[in-house]
């Protein structure tokens, strides 16, 4: 921002015809001195905690770090190494990437076929979205506890299965090494189904009644007009949709430790709970860092390409829109 | 958000006789999954661990005020909530000052490298706090900012920037320039453009960006977690689960603190739906 177009325009610019705008007789020194009011604090803010954050965490992954007193001892790509080669944190990779996939195959149709049920009119509906949209706006500690409750042994869900005739369902729901993960997606699913069957009713409105109408003038079933006519319209939704999903499975932290601290032994770690696991309880501070950065560079990875070979045509630029 | 236009014409479309009462048993079914847990906690904190313990899923019988009312004479649940307002405030109202300073000069100057620095804000947007907070709490603690309510709503509001420029910039570049130009005629400086006549037209893209940043704040669990050690400078989200893992045999008070953390956020939400609904949905399209 040192240099201001305006500046070094002028002395040419005075010989032209006035241009479309009112010239302004401000000087460059006025327009310089209020982009740096303007745009100062903001980057200010953004570059210390943002960029620095990052920059030290890439720093400090390169030490054996406990956190006390500054960083000395070196030791390169070690903590990377050794964070890669931690059957830990491979499960949690693991177990992150199972949660991405189990959204987008079980969350993206469910939400889909509920919103496809759920478009059109129907009495209630300002209180029907009201309502499905509530998990949304809780925490995620507000969540897990209330899950946690229960899904106690011998809690309230145990008791409803029972209830129903369905005694063989029921499980160690959270101690059960094999099942924890599957537990803790169902609880994401009913904290995120809301949000997006409210964006696909968005979506919908997108597409014209006529669209569907004329399909079914020209002998389309309600099937075929669903799947060749509405799905692809509703295309950059559910593109978005996965997106989210998917960052947000990667990410995946407060329902984890809230529930179950990534256990019974690592068996629901993710990688957000392994970095705090060890870095912070553990003080291997400089390890944690490594293994923050691993967790940016997955993240920062499958943005871009997504953005890339997915969204390209959609947002047409959330990251390289212009404006003039 | 509306209804469609009542052109439907049911008639002739066979099936689409059936697509009403699946409609509504959709529509049952998910207010059914939905309000069943929020249901089991409210009602839950209306009874007593006998009950709780004899019958899950009871009802409250009888209906005992204890827990919520224990829960409501405690000066720690205030405190918490205090600070999780008072640090959300903070928050919002820097990403949101902040945010539409920086948005007008990206969207109404030009200069060079503004679009440099508009790809730099909106990279922000793939390092969310979630995955940076242990960098972010070590940044805190060299700053000398841990147990700090101001360190964690700076870090917020950092992290809150991108996405608040990210909406507002189209927004403020969509107003005429023909605006700005009457206004300069009239002797309107630039930032008192901003100020007198971007800011009120804005509005709506404001209310949304500050809702945005109100919800993730006052749900933000990761970073108050590792900023703060002391209980009375912790947040509601916080408080919750510390409640939880301190008094794991309590159920019914678990139950009790949960419900009424949860008010605040419903009341909220009940209040803006339109903006956060809007919100996300605007949001998310970009």
């Amino acid at each position: 921002m040192s240099t201001v177009e305006e500046e070094r325009a002028t002395p040419a610019r005075s010989a032209e015809p006035p241009r479309k705008r009112p010239v302004r007789r401000r000087t460059s020194t006025r327009t310089r001195a209020e982009l740096t009011l303007l745009l100062g604090p903001a980057l200010a803010l953004f570059s210390l905690f943002v960029l620095v954050s990052i920059a030290a965490a890439l720093y400090y992954s390169f030490f054996e770090w406990n956190g006390f007193g500054p960083p000395s001892k070196l030791v390169g790509f070690a903590n990377y190494r050794k964070a890669l080669a931690d059957p830990v944190f491979q499960g949690a990779i693991r177990h992150n990437v199972v949660f991405a996939l189990l959204s987008v195959a079980v969350q993206l149709p469910l939400t889909v076929a509920l919103a496809l049920l759920l478009n059109g009119r129907m009495r209630g509906r300002a209180v029907l979205r009201l309502i499905a949209f509530t998990p949304y706006v809780l925490s995620e500690a507000i969540t897990a506890v209330a899950w946690l409750v229960m899904l106690q042994p011998g809690g309230a869900v145990d008791q409803g299965l029972r209830s129903v005739g369905l005694d063989g369902l029921v499980h160690q729901w959270l101690a059960d090494q094999n099942l924890v993960l599957y537990t803790l997606f169902v609880v994401s699913t009913w904290k995120y189904l809301g949000f997006g069957i409210i964006l696909f009713l968005a979506g919908l409105q997108g597409v014209p009644t006529e669209l569907r109408e004329a399909a079914a003038l020209d002998g389309a079933s309600a099937w075929q007009t669903t799947t060749k006519v509405v799905l692809p319209l509703l295309g950059p939704t559910i593109r978005i949709w996965i997106f989210l999903s998917v960052i947000g499975s990667l990410q995946l932290f407060e329902l984890v430790w809230i529930m179950t601290l990534g256990g019974p032994a690592g068996s629901s770690a993710t990688m957000a709970t392994y970095v705090i696991d060890r870095g912070f309880r553990r003080y291997q501070f400089g390890y944690g860092s490594a293994v923050a950065v691993v967790l940016f560079v997955v993240c920062f990875a499958f943005a871009l390409a997504y953005q890339r070979f997915a969204l390209r045509r959609d947002t047409d630029g959330a990251l390289t829109g212009r404006v003039d | 958000m509306t209804a469609h236009p009542a052109t439907t014409r049911p008639r002739k479309l066979s099936g689409r006789q059936l697509a009403i009462p699946g409609r509504y048993l959709a529509a049952l079914l998910v207010v059914g999954v939905t309000l069943v847990p929020i249901a089991f906690v409210v009602l839950g904190g209306f009874r007593t661990n006998a009950q709780l313990n004899a019958d899950p899923t009871g009802l409250p019988h009888p209906w005992v005020l204890g827990n919520y009312r224990t829960i409501l004479g405690s000066s720690l649940f205030w405190r918490l909530m205090g600070n999780s307002a008072l640090i959300a405030v903070t928050a919002t109202v820097l990403t949101c000052g902040l945010g539409a300073m920086a948005g007008y000069a990206l969207a109404r100057y030009r200069f060079r490298g503004r679009e440099g620095v508009y790809t730099l804000f909106s990279a922000g947007l793939l390092f969310p706090l979630g995955v940076a907070s242990l960098p972010v709490y070590l940044l805190l603690r060299q700053l000398n900012l841990l147990e700090s309510w101001f360190g964690v709503a700076l870090a917020e509001a950092a992290f809150g920037l991108p996405v608040t420029i990210v909406i507002l910039r189209p927004f403020m570049a969509a107003i005429p320039a023909e605006l700005e130009d009457a206004a300069a005629v009239d002797g309107c400086t630039r930032l008192g453009f901003l100020w007198r006549i971007m800011l009120p037209l804005a509005r709506p893209a404001l209310v949304t960006v500050a809702v945005l940043a109100f919800l993730g704040s006052w749900n933000a669990y990761q970073l108050p977690m590792l900023v703060f050690n002391d209980q009375s400078h912790f947040t509601l989200p916080l408080g919750v689960a510390t409640f939880q893992s301190q008094y794991s045999q309590d159920t019914a008070s678990i139950l009790a603190y949960t419900a009424l953390s949860m008010l605040p956020a419903l009341g909220f939400f009940v209040f803006a739906e339109r903006r956060i609904v809007g919100g996300m949905a605007g949001a998310v399209k970009g």
